[in-house]
């Protein structure tokens, strides 16, 4: 049909431009500021000097040098690994049981059954954390059942909020639809004529589970799983209301250089190391989702 | 209803990277006749309705409508309408307003509209679906409102994509014969597609077979089914035994076939010019074939001796494979039409076969 | 041959019970008469009272409510243009841009705008918001348009032209009508991704200009009051309503992601 060439550019310019200049360019923006001085107050000092009537460039590798100075970042960014990989494991186990449970039921319940594992989900982010800073709250009811029944065993009392255990919990609490979805998706759309077939053949439940569905459903587990681990690195907001001293993150440091040290440039670098490693998973996990496709 | 239309298509080629869809592919169609493009899937014949109505573009050629050139005119300036393998019906609309559609797009009065989809639905005896949703109706149903809703503006031509493709036997049975008879009523000219030869058969005037991307043989069914001119046709067109030989000399309609491994073969009224000593095919139908344990020949019949192979009952008719002297399979068939035990013969039996001189038809292809 | 089997239900129904106790939990405290969260004292509206005369509240409230409209309305047009061009070609470099900030941790895209900003001399305010939110929308509202688009039968399409009708009003006519469930969905998820957004929000918003998730955050963090349990409330009513809409409009609209 004619005149298709201008009617694709009419659709895809206008989205494509807006995304260029806000979304790629500032991260090109960043990658540049990494490189540059900080300013008097804060925020970047200017990427050139005028001296005498010439344009030198002023930049500096002094930022990307910090990172490696002491291995504080290297902790840092270890621990937010860590928690990234931890929260997936729980959001997996979590996740697994009700989306199969999801999948296998009649078609009647199934959007409501998914409704129900979404709604939660579109509650306000804050307010989830909230919700678990009440539960965590050492006034509150929970901690003092703990509490009360370490006491009768003779052990110290122990303070639930400002803990790794918090942060893990709200962690998985706010993730877990991100893993339960790709899941359902993918284990909907499985041939339960395969499980019958095998039974028939002589499997039994376990065996089915691990044979047939657990390998199937390896594409939806890796989207799941890079949905949950990239949000989780990022972090700031969970460390930062439940996580006392011991639960900063990465995010909570770039946040601290942007807003409070105002040093731009090393916040860059940390946002650097924080998108490489984002692209890398992506990567890794589309990677082996082809890989799997392709066998 | 007086519509004519003639439609030429001109050494038309279309192809896709690599891929030739189309290679100077040539056709008349005349006013009033209903065409079929026939042939295996991949032969070209969708591209070409395609071409037809407009939803691409020919690599080379042109294509002419009453002998103007219609190639540069989009789908909506063309003066006909395609009915779609799975119907197309707009799910949003009702039946009435999918009908009224191409009215619409005219720019009918209301009043005008309303009256000619009253008409349509009569015609194709729906009127009680004006108001219904497409997926309220059944397969059939659905297929004569696309009908309608094509007709309803009354174009020169009608392009028709496998549109009983999709429905049962029963159905298609059926389907088939409204088919033939809307056409014959309205006398609007039809391009049919399809793979089916038995579809085509009954349906059509003329039938075009084609084969990756060109034009076999043009002709009416009866002339494709007894005077095949090639190995192609004559294959995919019903069923049919190839004996292979050399053409041994010819005298006028009077063909000698030397058979391989069989022996000397008469043709007479043979249509098909042949060249002493070179390689030919005698193309046989099954039910042209006489058996029996002793077939006692005519002077004109051709016989050979042999043994039943393999047989399929089949109600109506039975077929016998039988194995002959140089292991050439023939397919023969007999009608059931005796009374009493329909089983003539059994697999192993030895069995003679006949033909008349004139039952084969020869292929050089 | 298929038997329910109980683990399963079981541990489902336990994971239902972790997704909801604490969110019933700040519902319920909500209406304690107590100014602090861990016993049940009695019976009040007054939190939602005072919610009412709060005025750095209303104004977030209102802030909130034009940025997720305006964001919504912007991202839904850009987006609706994106999803078609995705479903009908292949664009490797808009595909990239449109998934690229649904799969980045949202404190990048934050902290780049805010420099980005900045170097352009631009002050923070609403404008500034708008503008990150609608960046972060319109890859959902591409996917659901995309996906409700792959799904339409092309052969309508080419129906609508070959019975006479022009590429806009085949558009009109046949492919908007039925593309507006997924642009429908997509804005409405666009609406409700801008009014619960924090992060992005909380770099891009500068000194004078606060959302309600923003005061939440600050509530939260310097006095917390009931008054937080109370404005959480509603605004789960809020995402309640405009996700069931969504969800009734495009069915299989969470299935694909």
């Amino acid at each position: 049909m004619q005149g298709k060439a201008w009617y694709k550019y009419l659709l895809s310019l206008p989205p494509m431009a807006y995304l260029l200049i806000f979304f790629a360019a500032p991260t090109f923006i960043m990658l540049f500021a990494s490189f540059r001085y900080a300013g008097e107050y804060g925020g970047l000092a200017p990427w050139y000097l005028h001296e005498g009537g010439r344009l030198t460039l002023d930049l500096t590798l002094e930022n990307w040098q910090r990172l490696l100075e002491t291995d504080i970042y290297l902790r840092l960014f270890l621990r937010s690994i860590g928690y990234a990989v931890a929260t997936t494991l729980l959001c997996m186990v979590m996740g697994y049981p009700l989306a199969l449970m999801i999948a296998r039921s009649g078609r009647k319940h199934r959007d409501l059954l998914l409704l129900l594992v979404i709604l939660p989900f579109w509650s306000n982010f804050l307010v989830r954390i909230y919700a678990w800073m009440i539960i965590f709250s050492p006034a509150g009811a929970l901690t003092r059942m703990i509490n009360g029944a370490l006491e009768l065993l003779g052990m110290g009392s122990v303070t639930l909020m400002y803990s790794p255990t918090a942060m893990l919990v709200c962690l998985v609490y706010v993730h877990l639809p991100f893993m339960v979805l790709p899941l359902y998706a993918n284990l909907e759309k499985h041939d339960l004529d395969l499980l019958d077939a095998a039974q028939d053949l002589g499997a039994g439940k376990w065996r089915r589970f691990w044979l047939i569905t657990w390998p199937l459903s390896l594409p939806g587990i890796t989207a799941g799983s890079i949905l949950v681990f990239i949000p989780v690195l990022g972090m700031f907001a969970i460390p930062d209301l439940l996580g006392g001293t011991n639960g900063i993150m990465i995010g909570n440091v770039i946040k601290q250089q942007f807003m409070e040290s105002r040093d731009w440039p090393f916040g860059s670098v940390l946002s650097m190391v924080l998108t490489v490693t984002a692209v890398a998973v992506v990567l890794l996990g589309s990677r082996l989702g082809a890989r799997r496709e392709g066998r | 209803m007086e519509i004519t239309a003639l439609l030429e298509i001109v050494d038309v080629s279309r192809h896709f990277d690599d891929f030739v869809a189309l290679d100077k592919v040539s056709l008349r169609i005349e006013a009033g006749e209903f065409f079929t493009l026939l042939g295996p899937s991949g032969c070209g014949k969708t591209t070409l309705l395609r071409l037809l109505a407009g939803f691409d573009q020919p690599d080379g050629g042109d294509i002419l409508l009453d002998d103007k050139s219609i190639i540069s005119a989009p789908p909506e300036q063309r003066p006909l309408h395609t009915i779609f393998q799975n119907y197309a019906l707009f799910p949003h609309m009702t039946v009435a307003e999918n009908i009224g559609f191409p009215l619409r797009m005219a720019g009918c009065a209301k009043k005008d509209i309303q009256a000619r989809v009253s008409e349509a639905l009569e015609n194709v005896r729906l009127p009680d679906k004006a108001r219904h949703y497409p997926d309220a109706l059944s397969g059939g149903q659905k297929q004569r409102i696309a009908i309608a809703r094509a007709l309803v503006n009354r174009p020169r031509l009608l392009l028709l994509d496998e549109p009983l493709s999709a429905l049962d036997a029963k159905l298609r049975e059926q389907m088939q014969i409204e088919l033939i008879n809307l056409q014959k009523d309205i006398g609007i000219t039809f391009i049919y597609v399809t793979h089916d030869q038995g579809e085509a058969l009954a349906l059509s005037h003329r039938i075009a077979v084609m084969d990756q991307g060109r034009i076999v043989q043009v002709d009416v069914p009866e002339r494709l089914y007894g005077f095949p001119n090639s190995r192609f046709v004559a294959d995919f067109i019903g069923k049919c035994n190839l004996l292979e030989g050399n053409v041994r000399e010819q005298q006028g309609n009077s063909v000698t076939v030397e058979l391989d491994g069989l022996g000397p073969v008469h043709v007479c009224r043979s249509e098909t010019k042949c060249v002493a000593g070179s390689r030919c095919a005698l193309t046989l139908r099954p039910e042209k074939i006489r058996i029996a344990a002793n077939v006692s020949p005519t002077e004109d019949e051709s016989h050979f001796s042999g043994s039943v192979h393999d047989m399929l009952y089949l109600g109506d008719v039975t077929v016998y494979i039988v194995a002959l002297s140089n292991g050439l399979l023939l397919e023969a068939l007999l009608a059931n039409s005796a009374s009493g035990r329909t089983n003539f013969f059994e697999v192993g039996d030895s069995v003679e076969v006949a033909w008349s001189c004139d039952a084969g038809h020869l292929v050089l292809e | 041959m298929r038997k329910k089997n109980v683990l399963l239900w079981l541990s489902a129904a336990l994971v239902y019970l972790f997704l909801y106790l604490p969110l019933v939990i700040v519902v319920v405290f909500s209406f304690n008469d107590s100014k602090l969260n861990a016993e049940w004292v009695g019976f009040t509206w007054k939190w939602y009272g005072k919610l009412l005369h709060n005025r750095e509240m209303l104004g977030a409230a209102m802030n909130s409510l034009i940025i997720a409209t305006v964001s919504a309305g912007v991202a839904t047009i850009l987006g609706t243009l994106a999803g078609m061009a995705m479903s009908q070609y292949r664009l490797r470099l808009l595909q990239l841009l449109v998934l690229a900030p649904i799969a980045m941790p949202e404190i990048l895209m934050g902290v780049s705008l805010l420099v980005l900003f900045i170097l352009v001399n631009m002050t923070l305010g609403l404008m500034s918001i708008m503008l990150a939110h609608i960046t972060f929308c319109i890859g959902f509202v591409a996917l659901s348009v995309q996906a409700r688009m792959s799904s339409m039968d092309p052969a309508l399409v080419e129906a609508a032209r070959d019975l006479g009708a022009s590429p806009w009003r085949c558009f009109r006519e046949i492919t908007l009508p039925l593309l507006m469930p997924g642009i429908l969905a997509g804005a409405l998820m666009a609406f409700t991704l801008s009014i619960d957004d924090f992060v992005i929000t909380f770099f891009t918003a500068g000194v004078g200009s606060s959302t309600l998730p923003l005061q939440i955050y600050s509530m939260v963090k310097i006095a917390v009051t009931p008054e937080v349990n109370a404005v959480s409330t509603l605004l789960m009513l809020l995402t309640l309503v405009v996700i069931t809409a969504a969800s009734r409009l495009s069915p299989t609209i969470f299935r694909g992601e």
